[in-house]
């Protein structure tokens, strides 16, 4: 049985179907390894849609509820506030909500007041510059960071600023208005922050 | 195209000019005999499932709790809750069974072929010495989910050192931190598992190859291929009955692992608990230290050693005696290079007394299996009836450990004294043109 | 001393197998025990019922979960399992279950967790009711089969109720309107030896639909005890019919290799 012809041809082939092989196999070995850093069923259920009531929000008032470990905003926002948001559009990055923060909100949000109604503001305090929580300053008056503040929220970490709708003003470091969550209203005093109103985009 | 990796190759080679005539002189011309068989995939195999021991180890402690309280939980949040949990925990209970199956069956191979006599005796003290680590490793490994039988066997092992005189119970203590076994026993035998074994493992293995390659491999038929005539295909001064590892025994290697993995996948998929035998049913009970399992007994790995304990009976007051001899059946096999004065190293051309020796070596092994298992407790009644089942159990397990230890001297004897009549040896492995 | 270095004639290609032989006939030994030890344990438990349980059959798992979370949860958790995860499993609805199935008040992605209190159950039962996550996994389908089919009217008990596979147990029977009363009828000539159990007084279902409830229920635990059973057969196949095939393929490549070595 002295075949001493190599044939280097079939070797090459078989070789090479051996290693495509065994490479699928690496390959598939290693998709559920990945997937195990996906969040658990635990992470999950921690991270679950939020019921929050609205009935006792005052107007003018911010409460915040923890969403995915967020921080939502929620603002009775008074006639005046809304009325100065219109008169602030000449002083903002992106207004219409459709430019550079087009990603920031669900379709539904996107409008003047960023809001499915237009007095109660849902929005997830985290600043776009670098993840600080902004802190409420709802009365217009003077501030030292602005001679004509109307209203809005103010970043301790490196001075952003935002507007009564969450958008940010120019000239600061944040580049986007902040995010607006998925939520929906219930019945007209209760929303639940994670899920869309049925047969939104 | 290729000019790059030419490139990157000088590049590195002008700079670490040892690494290419180390891949040479393990892999390329590392010059392995032709004609292993069946019993030569163990080694690699063992390798194989070393590393799936790792990988899927590694992934199981970034999910897993290691503290009494919630080590248990943790242990179904990875069955449950985590993505693809239950594969990668299934993955690593089967591998550490079939780590023994290919571990024994490896260190037979050593047996029946005399791969532990001289030149590589160093090889099989290195083996040894895996397979003591190996087993403080699966034994710490087993009592980390913190089931009743993780409890209670890490309670009966760790209470074997007890019997020690003197220092007998300040060592118990000692080793699990607590009065029972607790968090802290838990914590550092996590530890241990982890990170410090699995160091001391991986350095064992590589030196244990290293000295293999020193001296070189064994084959079935006990012939020293380096004494033989020089020159084969790929070499002119190389042993002519030798092969290069690469590709030769690469490529024949994956088939081995091919059917690892099927043998592996099958329990995996189909049986995870083997019947109980591979994770064992008191296990899904939490840890309580007031309620003992119906049965202890350890993982059916360690059966056979652990049976040899309970065969030892006590003597002048303390039960030690069972544990030396438990002890002494793994530390008698470090010897055995010295116990076999024979100069005839493969079964194939030893004398009938080595065969019959070797073949009730194997049947004691298997018997003391039985009886750590419990299966002579349940087979003992059916077939004799209403006898003491003590008693008779005893005489058989007694028996088996005296032939287990029986094999070491009378292999001395039978060598020493020349009772051993040897076939003669080829001077080239069967199967060469 | 033998001298092992005679020059041998060329040798003929056959190699011997005495070792194979040998060895095989140990570990068929071996295998005898174990096959003998497995039927010793059949016979000498011969007084389990075969369940019959599967975790395949979706329906009987459905209706399983309904029984649980109709007569079990009021004392027994799953701790382990979330309604979610039910839903996911056993092909429900969100709503199916939170409406039909969920009476522990819990979030969809919540575990079930019965509101019966550890220690106020211990000092009416002696004993809380343990989880039963992993049930069947600790003790088997056919043990908690014959468990539920076992219970029997015992005036000698505090709680008035006795089984026959757990004596003692501290835990009345709440499928009686189901499977009706049973009582013991005792071995001649002994006052504690129970012989068998009959029904005393007929319940809902007729012994037959009690039995294929237990069946639903039993697996529905055994699910419980291992979703992951659900999925991993499903890839098992897969796997190895891949393995086989790579196997296959490098056998080949094995061969061709090994043309040249003679």
């Amino acid at each position: 049985m002295a075949n001493e012809v190599v044939d280097h041809g079939r070797r090459r082939f078989l070789t090479a179907a051996t290693a495509v092989v065994g490479g699928v196999g690496v390959v598939s070995v290693a998709v559920p390894f990945i997937k195990s850093w996906e969040p658990s069923a635990r992470a999950k259920a921690a991270g679950a849609p939020v019921t929050q009531s609205l009935a006792k929000i005052e107007s003018g008032q911010q409460l915040i509820v923890g969403w995915r470990s967020l921080p939502v905003f929620i603002v009775n926002r008074t006639k005046d506030q809304l009325a100065t948001l219109p008169t602030q559009d000449s002083r903002l990055v992106d207004p219409k909500s459709d430019g550079s923060s087009a990603q920031q909100q669900p379709k539904y949000a996107q409008n003047e007041s960023r809001s499915i109604k237009p007095e109660w503001l849902v929005m997830i305090g985290i600043c776009t510059h670098l993840g600080c929580v902004p802190g409420y300053v709802g009365e217009m008056k003077p501030e030292p960071f602005d001679p004509n503040w109307k209203g809005g929220y103010y970043c301790p970490c490196h001075h952003s600023r935002y507007d009564m709708a969450g958008r940010v003003y120019q000239g600061v470091p944040a580049p986007k208005n902040m995010q607006i969550p998925p939520y929906h209203f219930i019945d007209d005093t209760t929303i639940q922050i994670g899920v869309d109103p049925k047969g939104a985009a | 195209m290729a000019n790059v990796f030419t490139n990157i190759g000088d590049w590195v080679g002008d700079r670490a000019p040892g690494l290419a005539p180390f891949y040479r002189k393990h892999m390329t011309e590392y010059y392995a005999p032709k004609n292993f068989n069946l019993w030569y995939y163990f080694g690699v195999l063992a390798i194989v499932v070393l590393v799936n021991q790792i990988l899927t180890g590694i992934f199981l402690t970034m999910n897993y709790n290691p503290s009494a309280a919630g080590a248990f939980d943790s242990v179904q949040y990875i069955m449950r809750d985590v993505e693809w949990g239950w594969l990668i925990r299934y993955m690593h209970s089967t591998g550490a069974s079939l780590f023994f199956v290919v571990v024994f069956l490896h260190m037979f191979r050593g047996l029946m072929y005399g791969s532990y006599k001289k030149p590589r005796e160093m090889v099989w003290l290195l083996g040894m010495l895996i397979f003591l680590v190996l087993m403080a490793e699966a034994f710490m490994g087993y009592v980390l989910p913190w089931g009743n039988m993780s409890f209670w066997g890490a309670k009966v092992i760790i209470s074997l050192f007890g019997t020690i005189p003197v220092i007998g119970s300040t060592l118990v203590e000692w080793i699990m931190g607590d009065f029972l076994p607790a968090d802290a026993t838990l914590n550092r035998f996590f530890a241990l598992h982890v990170i410090a074994l699995p160091i001391v493992l991986l350095l064992l293995v590589v030196l244990h190859i290293f000295a293999l390659h020193e001296v070189g491999s064994n084959n079935p038929d006990g012939v020293d291929i380096k004494h033989g005539p020089k020159g084969n295909r790929w070499d002119a001064t190389k042993p002519a009955d030798g092969v290069p590892f690469h590709p030769y025994y690469t490529v024949h290697d994956l088939v081995g692992i091919g059917f690892l993995l099927l043998i592996a996948a099958f329990i995996i998929f189909f049986a995870p608990t083997f019947g109980g035998w591979f994770l064992e049913h008191d296990n899904s009970i939490m840890a309580n230290n007031l309620v003992t399992p119906a049965e202890i007994k350890p993982v059916w790995y360690f059966t056979p050693f652990y049976a040899i304990v309970r065969m030892i009976p006590s003597f002048f007051g303390t039960a030690v005696w069972g544990v030396l001899a438990m002890f002494g059946a793994i530390a008698v096999l470090f010897f055995l290079p010295w116990f076999d004065r024979g100069q005839v190293r493969s079964i194939r051309y030893r004398g009938t007394g080595y065969k019959v020796a070797l073949g009730l070596f194997v049947v004691a092994f298997l018997g003391l299996g039985a009886v750590g298992t419990g299966i002579t407790a349940e087979v003992i009644p059916e077939w004799f009836g209403n006898v003491d089942l003590t008693t008779w159990e005893n005489l058989f397990g007694r028996v088996m450990t005296f032939i287990y230890f029986g094999f070491f001297p009378f292999l001395w004897a039978y060598t020493h004294f020349g009772w051993e009549k040897t076939k003669p040896v080829p001077e080239r492995v069967t199967g060469h043109d | 001393m033998t001298n092992p270095t005679i020059l041998m004639k060329r040798r003929p290609l056959m190699k011997q197998r005495y070792l194979s032989k040998r060895f095989l006939s140990a570990v068929a030994m071996a295998f005898g025990l174990l096959l003998g030890s497995v039927s010793a344990q059949a016979a000498e438990e011969s007084a389990l019922m075969s369940s019959g349980a599967s975790v395949r059959d979706q329906a009987s798992l459905q209706r399983g979960a309904k029984l649980f979370f109709n007569y079990c949860v009021g004392c027994h958790s799953l701790k382990y399992v979330r309604y979610s995860r039910i839903a996911e499993d056993l092909n429900l609805s969100e709503q199916d279950v939170m409406q039909n199935l969920n009476f522990t008040g819990g979030k969809f992605d919540d575990q079930v967790i019965s509101h019966m209190p550890a220690d106020s159950a211990t000092k009416w039962f002696g004993k809380a009711p343990p989880d039963l996550s992993l049930e069947v996994s600790a003790k088997g389908e056919d043990w908690v089969y014959t468990y539920l089919n076992s219970f029997y009217l015992d005036p000698h008990s505090p709680i008035g109720w006795n089984n026959t596979v757990l004596p003692n147990a501290a835990m009345p029977f709440p499928l009686a309107e189901l499977q009706g009363l049973q009582t013991a009828v005792m071995k001649p000539g002994t006052t504690d030896v129970v012989e068998k159990l009959e029904i005393s007084h007929p319940g809902t279902m007729t012994p037959a639909q009690y039995q294929q409830s237990m069946r639903d229920l039993t697996s529905f635990l055994e699910y419980a005890s291992e979703p992951a059973a659900l999925q991993r057969a499903h890839y098992g196949i897969w796997v190895v019919l891949f393995l086989a095939f790579f196997t296959l393929l490098a056998y080949v490549l094995n061969k061709e290799y090994w043309k040249d070595v003679h």
